[in-house]
């Protein structure tokens, strides 16, 4: 079901498109996770052999980055023309 | 009498032709020259091929080993691919001097010895230089100066640790070497500063953006890892290198992410990148050294493949920064794809080349139960999928719609590209390919049923994190001070203060005396100041540099006899 206006627009930025990929993106998130247990993950320090590990993971240490680099923004971030003589 | 022509000579050679041919042989020599490097390097057998004698010193031009053939190899692959992507948008001299810095990093890896090693390493520098000063911009030439600066300042360092080196060990063997005294570290420093460690690290992203879009391809790949390859040779297993490795690969990452120039992002990942290599020398063992070199050669295809995709999108937009781009998948289809499989390859995706070389790395950081480094290193490659990984092609390609509508670009460019992108695919799919070139016999299986979920899990919710995070990454007009403000900013305005207070000072003890002491002053100025006859310095300087004149032609007469 396509509005007039989307017509306009490519497909892959259409709203539909996207809460679409939303959907797809957050089901293949459940796999990934439901994957495991049919594949043994091996670890070697205990936690990381224990379920869903690597994706929160993954996902805290990437929001903790985020977060460093925002704070280290406040310090070093300058206007790009700042070296312009 | 030589039955092998030194390889990296076929491009330093090629490379002072190219500017000074006719059109037609000009793109002759630029293709053949680059395969047949690739042949020469398959040839050379393990040990010394050539040697000479130059002032007692033993001088091994040419030693072939397994790691340097794959170094060589992969820089002569590197030299043929950025040649085929760089034919119709380079100058010629530009394309020269990149065969000469391309050939001359091919030169150390055959170095049998701590000075021919030297002399190519410096040979790079200036090659290195002129690629960028080929640049397209004003700020080229500023950025180069800087870029020099640093590299010869570098040089002096890892000549003085080489020189005393020399004299406590009496041998001038590339080889292992063991940290006991300043000389020691002063090589490990004057390396280091080549592979872009912290805090001497901004020079990557200072100056590497600045190059033209083919001289960028050109300079990712060498001199960082001719560094990763000199730090294998030299100091493989030195604990600190673990230290320094982890924080390139964490600086890397969060500068990555502040940054808006695509290509300065992709800089910023080259440290990283590297960070993980260094990482894995610092390691040691046999598959740790397997390891980074295996990402050494998978980085380089890789990498270049990025930045021949963002110098596509410079080459056809002439923008370079995030908050320009956007949008482009609409009429790029085979850059955004290809550099889509390179973002993949560099996140160490499962079926790219990165997934097979990275977790060597960190596997071996588990065989030594090194818990922090393995759970830091698990860490950095979510990481290295937000900044890298996902950041560099969300931004250019896709976005908001910038209104720009390039389309892709030229034939050659689009062939580069996905000649790389299918070797990113190709050694991924069959890590034989690449294992059975590594230095030591490889006993790592990298597909696993558990191996490939906790990668899927740890890279996918890093996506999550990116786009639930977005509105936090929005790209702004800026840029961040990196450890470069020092000289440029700091190290200038304490000159400019203390030029303008000594002058005070001086001119305020000159009213104050008589006529006499002030002329006795002159005098000596005349003599002992800066323009002085007996201020000049010794003549060491001048000796070292016909020595090293006197050392090249030496080593040209001697290869033709």
């Amino acid at each position: 079901m396509e509005s007039e206006e989307n017509k306009n627009i490519h497909w892959l930025v259409r709203p539909p498109t996207i809460r679409l990929l939303w959907i797809v993106m957050f089901l293949i998130l459940g796999l990934v996770i439901l994957l495991q247990f049919f594949a043994h993950i091996h670890g070697h320090f205990i936690i990381d052999e224990s379920f869903g590990f690597n994706a929160w993971y993954g996902f805290i240490a990437c929001v903790l980055m985020v977060f460093v680099s925002k704070l280290l923004a406040l310090f070093v971030k300058r206007k790009d023309n700042y070296y312009d003589d | 009498m030589i039955n092998f022509i030194p390889p990296g000579l076929v491009l330093i050679i090629a490379g002072f032709l190219l500017p000074l041919v006719p059109k037609q042989l000009f793109r002759i020599i630029a293709f053949l020259a680059p395969i047949i490097t690739i042949f020469i390097v398959l040839q050379i057998p393990d040990g010394v091929l050539i040697q000479r004698t130059f002032l007692d010193y033993s001088i091994e031009i040419v030693e072939g080993d397994r790691l340097s053939r794959l170094f060589a190899l992969i820089f002569s692959i590197m030299a043929l691919g950025g040649t085929i992507f760089a034919i119709n948008n380079i100058k010629t001299k530009e394309l020269g001097f990149a065969f000469i810095y391309a050939g001359s990093a091919i030169g150390v890896t055959f170095s049998g010895d701590l000075i021919s090693m030297f002399v190519f390493w410096e040979i790079m520098a200036i090659g290195s230089t002129m690629v960028i000063w080929n640049g397209l911009e004003l700020t080229s030439h500023k950025a180069g100066l800087r870029y020099a600066l640093v590299h010869f300042f570098g040089g002096v360092i890892l000549m003085i640790g080489i020189i005393g080196n020399i004299n406590q060990t009496g041998s001038t063997n590339f080889d292992i070497v063991t940290l006991n005294s300043w000389a020691q570290w002063l090589m490990l420093i004057g390396i280091l500063i080549n592979a872009g460690a912290w805090p001497i690290s901004s020079w990557i992203g200072d100056a590497y953006p600045e190059a033209s879009a083919s001289g960028m391809v050109f300079l990712s790949a060498f001199t960082t890892k001719t560094a990763v390859f000199v730090l294998i040779k030299t100091f493989p297993g030195t604990d600190i290198l673990i230290y320094i490795g982890l924080i390139m690969i964490f600086y890397g990452i969060i500068y990555a992410l502040l940054e808006n120039d695509m290509r300065r992002i992709l800089a910023y990942s080259i440290v990283n990148q590297v960070g993980f290599m260094v990482t894995g020398i610092g390691i040691g063992t046999e598959m740790a050294i397997n390891g980074a070199a295996a990402h050494a050669f998978a980085h380089i295809i890789y990498k270049a493949l990025l930045l021949m995709s963002a110098g596509s999108v410079l080459y056809m937009t002439g923008k370079r920064k995030c908050t320009d781009l956007g949008g482009l998948y609409r009429t790029m289809p085979i850059t955004t794809i290809c550099g889509i499989i390179g973002a993949l390859a560099i996140s160490s995706f499962p079926l790219t080349s990165g997934f097979i070389s990275k977790s060597m790395i960190s596997q071996s950081a588990a065989d030594l139960h090194l818990t922090y480094v393995w759970f830091l290193l698990t860490a950095a490659s979510a990481g290295v999928f937000l900044h890298a990984g996902i950041k560099f092609p969300w931004f250019v390609f896709f976005q908001k719609d910038s209104g720009l509508r390039p389309k892709d670009p030229p034939f050659n460019m689009k062939i580069s590209m996905i000649l790389f992108a299918g070797l990113c695919i190709i050694i991924g799919i069959f890590p034989s390919i690449l294992y059975s070139l590594l230095p030591f016999k490889v006993d790592y299986v990298p597909y696993t049923s558990g191996h490939v979920t906790a990668y899927l899990q740890l890279l996918l919710f890093a996506g999550l994190a990116f786009f639930i995070l977005l509105p936090q990454m929005k790209r702004t007009l800026t840029i961040s001070l990196d450890t470069d403000w020092i000289y440029r900013i700091a190290g200038y305005k304490i000159i400019q203060f203390l030029s303008k207070e000594l002058k005070l000072l001086i001119d305020g003890i000159k009213g104050g005396t008589p006529e006499q002491i002030n002329s006795f002053i002159e005098y000596i100025v005349k003599y002992h100041g800066p323009a002085g006859i007996l201020a000049r310095t010794l003549p060491t300087g001048r000796t070292i540099f016909w020595v090293i004149i006197i050392f090249a032609l030496f080593l040209l007469l001697t290869l033709l006899s």
